[in-house]
């Protein structure tokens, strides 16, 4: 018998939601076939805030990739919008005229973001923040300099966004008509506590403010116009004024249409047919925007369209902002109101507030800021509706506490939990899912559970949730997280705690750490172990001998592996600067290994793709022959110095940043650092060497040196910071190295330098720099280290060094198979 | 005094054990690709098909820790011992495992 055929419109996160609730319920029983508008797979449209703060990638929030339709036999039509539907013949229509027909259909279309009808609201760099393409066009805009952003709406997006968007690097503004941000979940104390955080991350706040024209200039966006008078300049304006639920399609079919599309409770629209979940929809006269309330549609969808008999009778919400470092919680009648009493709680030093609203006994609403740990625990209480009048003393204070000094077990409640009760809402995790891959996969680490699970892996919302799972399932062998987060799985200590001691215990060797700080494995990981090997060698140069097999595999053979297993090679070109000959030599070598690509890299050198293994010292030879040494292309170390032509040849330049570029580098080649290190020079503020995105970078003008730190150009854009200016480039080479050298003694492995700024904050790098004595200490332990480092490890390895890196056990087997 | 079977298994001395840097590894081409031999932290050799089960990486190139080795290309941990991918990546993908014996301080590779 041919199975029925289901049809679901939308690949958003309803959509796809709601399939995975009828396989997990009746896997055989339908056919498949997804239509969405979108060119892409199911992504976590949540989660979209943190990958517009640059705090997430777009990978990170995939829920389903390819794989996932190819295994459940899902035929996705991605890019393809439905254009009709033929209720009377069960069929879809897309614009081509192609039809397909169902035997059930969901309408998972979900909502449109509103737009004001603003005069102006159609200039070019005025958008909505809905999808990736927004996030797209917002992360575009924030990469030009000194560019403004407004944002139209304080509601949790809106902030979400202009926190994003400061993130970046812009200035951001968000204008709210209401006198209280977010005031559909905040009350007034919480909001003004929201406006005081946002401030500090670099988001203002103009409440009560009417906006009344967007205003342009040669077709852009240049500033939005107040009712009041007042214009705020912007290069990019956001309106995240609210949704308005899809319903085009709906409506065309001639389904019951109110402001979503009408449901019942068992999700069936007024044609038995079809059905429909998420932000399209209107049940009993409520539409949502929340995603708690759309898994919960879907779990009754999945149940109804497999003869189950669930039903869906509306949502309690709650709410959480998603701006890191501000804990925002909400539910219910946190206002109060007539009948209410409140619990208040404020902690003034740690910035908390927490109000716990009562009404008949009953926790009827609550708003935390600042510490909202205990946010689902509220949350609980007021769905159950349980009487708290017998721990009114103690409610305000969280669940850890009301049930230590009531005597209860603080786990006894997860041990209560259904295994079907779902834990992570982001991802559709269930209690079941994760106890059950604890005890089949020996899992003991939050991160284990996240790997296979995805559990907690999203927003990290139910983390604690998480947590305590383990702990019931496990015990004492759950290897909870307290205090600095561990190098790696082989010990509990972080990386502050074992730099500090092996400095002070004078430990010289991996072994000798391992005993030392009581690792828990023999011999580390492919985590600790390069670690620990750049801490001795940082710690101890000319003393400790590098441990090679504790380096990745491009440290080891110096060259950089390609996915095909080849090697790339980039010789060192000091500033940039090369000659004739040295293009000659490169050019040989190309031809007499046969080499196939050459292609110029951003740091203003020539990288050979694609050379054989056996052939690198061969190849490194020849280049040494010319007077090329290692560029340290693949080293966490210093990388590259970039320079542009300065007084030698521009008619702007103000000082030689070709000749200081190359001084830099030779001084400081070959040291090695927590991560890869660039370098620029540039000879004006034109700044044509692009400075102000490197890790260390120096502006030249008339009357010195500029020094600047922590830009990045990569996975996350930064701009630099500027740390001191100098008249001498003396002086700029002794700040320079000085701040390597902090650098070198107190990053974490792998930490680049933007991260480490943040961690230990910009003044106090300014004030070792600025501190005659404390530089000159920096500096000197950086000259004394490089008399060691500044060696070209090809030349060595040319001259036999680790030969066996290079050359086969044995070819006696070559031509025979294995 | 029928005491004579023939191995099944054709063997080649391919080096010593001390030519294997501890925890680390040593190739050895053959026609069907690479085989490496891995020599651990407690001075045990393992080989297996010089091939990461997820993009086929070379697993000679990377770090060896306790019986186990990081692939270099996306960091999937490979047991020595049975060539399956490790921690959230079990089930997902095998090495073969290639036949290897120690006597007196050579290696010998095995051929079926």
């Amino acid at each position: 018998m041919a199975k029925e055929k289901l049809v679901v419109i939308g690949n958003g996160m309803a959509g796809c939601r709601a399939v995975q609730e009828v396989l997990k319920r009746d896997p055989g029983r339908y056919e498949i076939a997804i239509f969405g508008a979108e060119p892409r797979v199911n992504y976590d449209r949540i989660m979209l805030s943190p990958v517009l703060a640059g705090e997430k990638s777009f990978a990170d929030i995939v829920i389903n990739d390819e794989a996932w339709y190819r295994d459940n036999g899902i035929t996705l039509h991605a890019g393809l919008a439905v254009h009709e539907i033929d209720v009377a013949r069960r069929l879809i229509r897309v614009a081509s005229g192609q039809a397909w027909s169902y035997d059930r259909l969901i309408l998972a279309t979900g909502s449109d973001p509103i737009r004001l009808p603003l005069p102006g609201s159609d200039l070019a760099g005025v958008v909505t923040f809905r999808d990736l393409d927004d996030v797209e066009a917002m992360t575009a805009a924030s990469a030009i300099p000194d560019s403004r952003a407004v944002v139209i709406g304080g509601g949790l997006l809106g902030i979400e966004a202009a926190y994003g968007l400061a993130r970046r690097g812009m200035k951001a503004t968000v204008v709210h008509l209401m006198d209280v941000l977010m005031e559909r979940q905040l009350d007034a104390s919480a909001g003004f506590l929201l406006t005081e955080a946002m401030l500090a991350r670099g988001v203002e706040t103009v409440l009560e403010a009417q906006s009344e024209e967007i205003v342009g200039e040669g077709g852009r966006v240049k500033g939005l116009k107040l009712k009041d008078g007042r214009v705020l300049p912007c290069d990019l304006l956001v309106m995240s004024v609210g949704i308005r639920p899809n319903t085009t399609l709906a409506k065309a079919a001639g389904l019951e249409v109110g402001r979503g599309v009408v449901v019942d409770d068992q999700m069936q629209t007024s044609d038995p047919n079809v059905f429909a979940v998420g932000e399209c929809v209107e049940h009993r006269g409520q539409c949502y925007g929340l995603v708690a309330p759309i898994w919960e549609m879907c779990r009754t969808l999945g149940e109804t369209l497999t003869a189950g008999s669930g039903a869906y009778e509306g949502s309690v919400l709650s709410t959480r902002l998603k701006v890191s470092g501000v804990d925002v919680f909400s539910a219910g009648k946190f206002g109060g109101g007539e009948g209410c009493e409140d619990i208040v709680f404020r902690d003034a030093g740690r910035g908390v507030y927490k109000r716990i609203v009562l009404e008949g006994g009953k926790v009827a609403g609550a708003v935390l800021f600042g510490d909202a740990a205990d946010g689902g625990w509220y949350f609980d209480l007021m769905k159950s509706g349980e009487d708290v009048r017998g721990f009114r003393e103690t409610l305000v204070f969280g669940q850890a506490a009301t049930e230590g000094l009531r005597g209860l077990d603080p786990s006894a409640a997860v041990a209560a939990m259904a295994d079907t009760a779902e834990v992570c809402g982001c991802n559709g995790v269930c209690k079941g899912e994760i106890t059950g891959a604890i005890a089949a996969q020996g899992l003991t680490t939050l991160e284990g559970v996240r790997a296979v699970t995805k559990a907690s892996a999203s927003c990290g919302t139910c983390t604690p949730l998480v947590e305590k799972l383990l702990k019931l399932s496990i015990g004492d062998a759950f290897q909870e997280q307290k205090g600095p987060k561990p190098v790696c799985g082989c010990t509990h200590r972080g990386h502050d705690e074992v730099r500090g001691r092996l400095v002070t215990e004078e430990l010289k060797s991996i072994p000798a750490v391992m005993q030392a700080l009581e690792w828990t494995t023999p011999d580390g990981c492919a985590s600790c172990r390069p670690a620990l090997n750049y801490y001795l060698v940082c710690a101890w140069p000319g003393d400790y001998r590098d441990d090679k097999q504790s380096r990745f595999v491009n440290e080891r053979v110096h060259a950089n592996i390609q996915k095909d297993g080849t090697y790339s090679v980039v010789p060192r070109m000091w500033g940039g600067v090369t000659s004739s000959d040295e293009l000659r030599a490169i050019a040989d070598v190309v031809d007499k290994f046969d080499i196939p690509t050459v292609k110029v890299t951003g740091g203003q050198r020539i990288d050979l793709l694609g050379v054989k293994k056996d052939d690198l010292p061969a190849v490194w030879a020849d280049l040494n022959a010319a007077g090329l040494v290692s560029g340290h292309a693949y080293a966490k170390g210093l990388r590259t110095v970039k320079t542009c032509v300065g007084t030698d040849w521009c008619r702007f330049g103000t000082q030689d940043s070709t000749g200081l570029g190359v001084r830099l580098e030779k001084f400081m080649w070959g040291s090695w650092s927590p991560a890869k290190v660039k370098l620029a020079v540039s000879g004006c503020p034109r700044n044509c060497a692009e400075a102000t995105c490197k890790d260390i970078g120096v502006i030249c003008v008339d009357s010195g040196y500029e020094i600047h730190v922590g830009g990045a150009a990569g996975l996350h854009i930064r701009g630099t910071e500027l740390l001191t200016k100098v008249a001498s480039e003396d002086e700029a080479v002794w700040a320079i190295c000085a701040v390597m050298q902090m650098y070198r003694e107190d990053g974490w492995y792998l930490e680049r330098i933007y991260k480490w700024m943040d961690r230990v904050g910009l003044d106090a790098i300014r004030a070792a720099v600025e501190d005659p004595d404390t530089r000159k200490g920096l500096y000197d332990r950086f000259s004394y280290s490089q008399r060691f480092y500044r060696i070209d490890p090809w030349a060595e390895r040319v001259a036999g060094r680790d030969s066996h890196e290079f050359n086969p056990l044995s070819r006696r087997m070559e031509f025979e198979p294995a | 005094m029928n005491a004579f079977v023939k191995d099944p298994i054709q063997w080649t001395d391919v080096g010593a054990v001390t030519d294997i840097p501890i925890r680390g590894s040593r190739r050895v081409p053959t026609a069907d690709g690479d085989i490496a031999i891995f020599r651990t932290g407690d001075g045990r050799v393992f080989a297996l098909k010089d091939r990461c089960p997820h993009k086929g990486g070379p697993l000679s190139q990377g770090i060896v820790h306790g019986h186990a080795v990081t692939c270099p290309l996306h960091n999937w941990n490979v047991e020595l011992a049975t060539g399956e991918a490790m921690g959230a990546d079990r089930g997902k993908g095998c090495t073969p495992v290639v036949p290897l014996r120690v006597e007196g301080g050579r290696l010998f590779l095995g051929r079926v």
